[in-house]
């Protein structure tokens, strides 16, 4: 298992190296963001703009007005939460090319409800013009900066810091509206994104004896998601679906594929594994993830309950298990 | 001076014109205000020429990565240059205003009010971006101000050497954000955006003293490190030697003291009530079109 750390740090830092149109915006989080590379390669490009993320986001709408493209860096909430109408008005209605990295998405900080980013997902993705990533692992991490920059107008990603685990391939990376295809089954369909996918990999291989034919698809565009590619998955599990998020069960994942299942008219079980429409506290992030129930053990107990088997699957075995980097199943040619 | 001074009197009759056609407007706007708009559009801002009066295109769709028909107002105010400057009105429901002083200037055409606030016209009411003379999306108040501070700053990073003029009213001092953009452009030494800011005392719920006081703004601005100066907002002597000040690292607001009844005497019955003006019988009618006739005269005169 590869462990990775300052995977956006470094990786921001050689990426902008050329790129002399890409302005770094913080909020007194440079580091907290891993944006102090960047800082300290570049100064000229570095705009700080202490606590006060308001005027950053119309400042950060300005300067993509005069050519830049500015990657803003700071806390998820304080994104969407303080600075909504700025968001709204300065950067999404203009369609401006502003790159938002929103970190500490879900739970994975013990800062609390305060810091923990539960419902960006749901808001972003209601804003007119924007595109919404989400990385999962130091693979998205490394290439999501080529998608975000090649887009013409805001988009916004929800971002990872620290260590980080390599999940994918390093030569497969973060494509725009295309799902990753881990694993193909016709029993059970589990869909996840975030640091989520790391949990189903981990159910899915403790599995893997019992004979249950899983399917799982990791997610990394939430928007746009246009693609045809998870029509034949959806109509394919015999018991049901399972979509599991870093996020409240409204709005986000769980809600996108409930969304599709009535679009195509296919009628499946479907279990939104997630926060359930509470905000959480402080704490650790595997307590929390097990407290809420979207850990790799919840996600078992969630199979049970859709088969009607027992597994009798035990935690410190989960654990254990060893991930190494994945291909994604799908040919290039059926994207 | 004299020009400047009809392109004020003109913006105030033309307003007024209207508003008694719709029966009702942002009338009290125009009356703080005409003289700071005569002066921004008759020659203190570098705007490029427009060979004739443009008409309005028709609302063309909101901006999104498939319409590529999308034009933000700005074409009125002419070409944008390294070197010319650019305007942003920051409370759009002085939109009105905005466009009486760009069909006075030779910058609209003369009918194009006719389209004001009618489905379908860009002319709105409550101007967005692709209304005439708009440069960015303004109108949730407090915006206008930090969009302009990007671009300025962008500007200087670019080394073009135009400026930024903003139009602002004295309520968006209330705002927090507007404090978050003062201390971000003394940290930056921004000194390529001058601001105008109309102190008619007034905001939406009546006298600014009643709903949220602001203090002495001249010396919050100062502290907070621009350069804040006050005028009479109505002495365009005033407002054109307050454009001329030295502000060197820092901006320069322009504190323009205004009477939001100037010009027509009229509004003074309205008081406390003075953000929209909508007539209440066929009487109190009379007595407006008794004041357009008296400034139909004064210009007249001139």
């Amino acid at each position: 298992m590869q462990k990775l750390s300052y995977v956006h740090n470094k990786n921001l830092k050689e990426f902008a190296k050329d790129k002399k149109d890409i302005l770094v915006l913080t909020a007194d989080l440079t580091s907290s963001c891993e944006a102090d590379y960047f800082k300290s390669a570049y100064p000229d490009r570095f705009i700080s703009c202490g606590i006060a993320e308001q005027n950053m986001m119309s400042v950060a709408g300005g300067l993509a007005r005069e050519g830049f493209i500015p990657f803003v860096h700071t806390f998820a909430v304080f994104i969407y939460r303080r600075a909504y109408d700025q968001l709204a008005m300065s950067i999404a209605y203009p369609n401006l090319p502003v790159k938002i990295f929103g970190f500490l998405p879900g739970i994975t900080t013990p800062g609390g409800a305060t810091h923990q980013a539960i419902e960006d997902i749901a808001i972003m993705r209601a804003l007119p013009n924007m595109t919404v990533l989400e990385v999962g692992d130091a693979t998205e991490v490394e290439t999501v900066l080529d998608i975000a920059y090649s887009i013409q107008g805001p988009v916004y990603i929800r971002m990872l810091r620290g260590e980080i685990l390599r999940l994918f391939d390093k030569n497969e990376p973060l494509k725009l509206d295309t799902p990753r295809i881990l694993s193909d089954g016709k029993d059970i369909l589990i869909i996840s994104s975030g640091i989520c996918t790391e949990e189903v990999i981990r159910a899915v291989n403790a599995l893997k004896n019992t004979g249950l034919s899983i399917a799982h698809i990791h997610i990394s565009t939430l928007k746009p998601f246009k693609n045809n590619i998870i029509k034949n998955f959806l109509n394919k599990p015999k018991y049901g679906i399972i979509t599991v998020e870093n996020h409240t069960i409204i709005g986000g994942l769980g809600t996108i594929i409930a969304e599709k299942l009535v679009e195509y008219n296919i009628n499946k079980k479907l279990i939104k594994l997630g926060l359930q429409d509470t905000f959480a506290h402080g704490a650790g992030k595997h307590y929390l993830m097990k407290e809420y129930g979207f850990d790799a053990i919840s996600v078992i107990n969630n199979i049970e309950i859709l088969t009607g088997s027992k597994f009798n699957i035990k935690k410190e075995y989960l654990e254990k298990i060893e991930i190494e980097p994945m291909h994604s199943l799908a040919k290039p040619e059926a994207l | 001076m004299e020009k400047i001074k009809k392109i004020a009197d003109k913006i105030r009759k033309r307003v007024l014109e209207h508003t008694i056609k719709n029966n009702g407007g942002y009338l009290s706007q125009a009356c703080s205000s005409a003289e700071i708009f005569a002066s921004l559009y008759g020659g203190l801002m570098n705007l490029n020429p427009i060979k004739e009066p443009l008409v309005p295109k028709p609302f063309m769709g909101v901006p999104s990565p498939n319409n590529k028909n999308y034009l933000p107002g700005y074409y009125f105010n002419g070409e944008h240059t390294r070197t010319s400057d650019r305007f942003i009105l920051s409370p759009t429901h002085y939109s009105l205003v905005l466009y009486a002083a760009l069909i006075e200037t030779g910058r609209m055409a003369e009918n194009a009010l006719d389209d004001f606030n009618k489905d379908g016209s860009s002319v709105e009411m409550i101007g967005a971006e692709h209304s005439p003379g708009m440069e960015v999306m303004t109108g949730s108040l407090g915006q206008g101000l930090s969009q302009a501070i990007g671009m300025a700053l962008g500007r200087r990073l670019k080394g073009e050497t135009g400026k930024i003029w903003v139009f602002m009213s004295d309520g968006e001092f209330q705002i927090g954000m507007t404090w978050e953009a003062f201390q971000f452009m003394r940290h930056y030494k921004l000194d390529n955006i001058i601001i105008y800011v109309d102190v008619n005392k007034q905001q939406c719920d009546g006298n600014i003293n009643s709903v949220m006081q602001l203090g002495d703004l001249s010396d919050k601005l100062n502290s907070f490190g621009a350069k804040g100066i006050t005028i009479n907002g109505h002495n365009i002597d005033e407002i054109w030697n307050a454009a001329k000040q030295e502000h060197k690292e820092k901006p320069l607001v322009v504190l323009c003291n205004t009477d939001p009844c100037c010009g027509i005497s009229e509004l003074k019955t309205n008081a406390g009530k003075l953000h929209y003006i909508r007539f209440k019988n066929e009487t109190e009618k009379q007595r407006y079109l008794e004041e357009l006739k008296k400034l139909e005269d004064e210009l007249k005169k001139e």
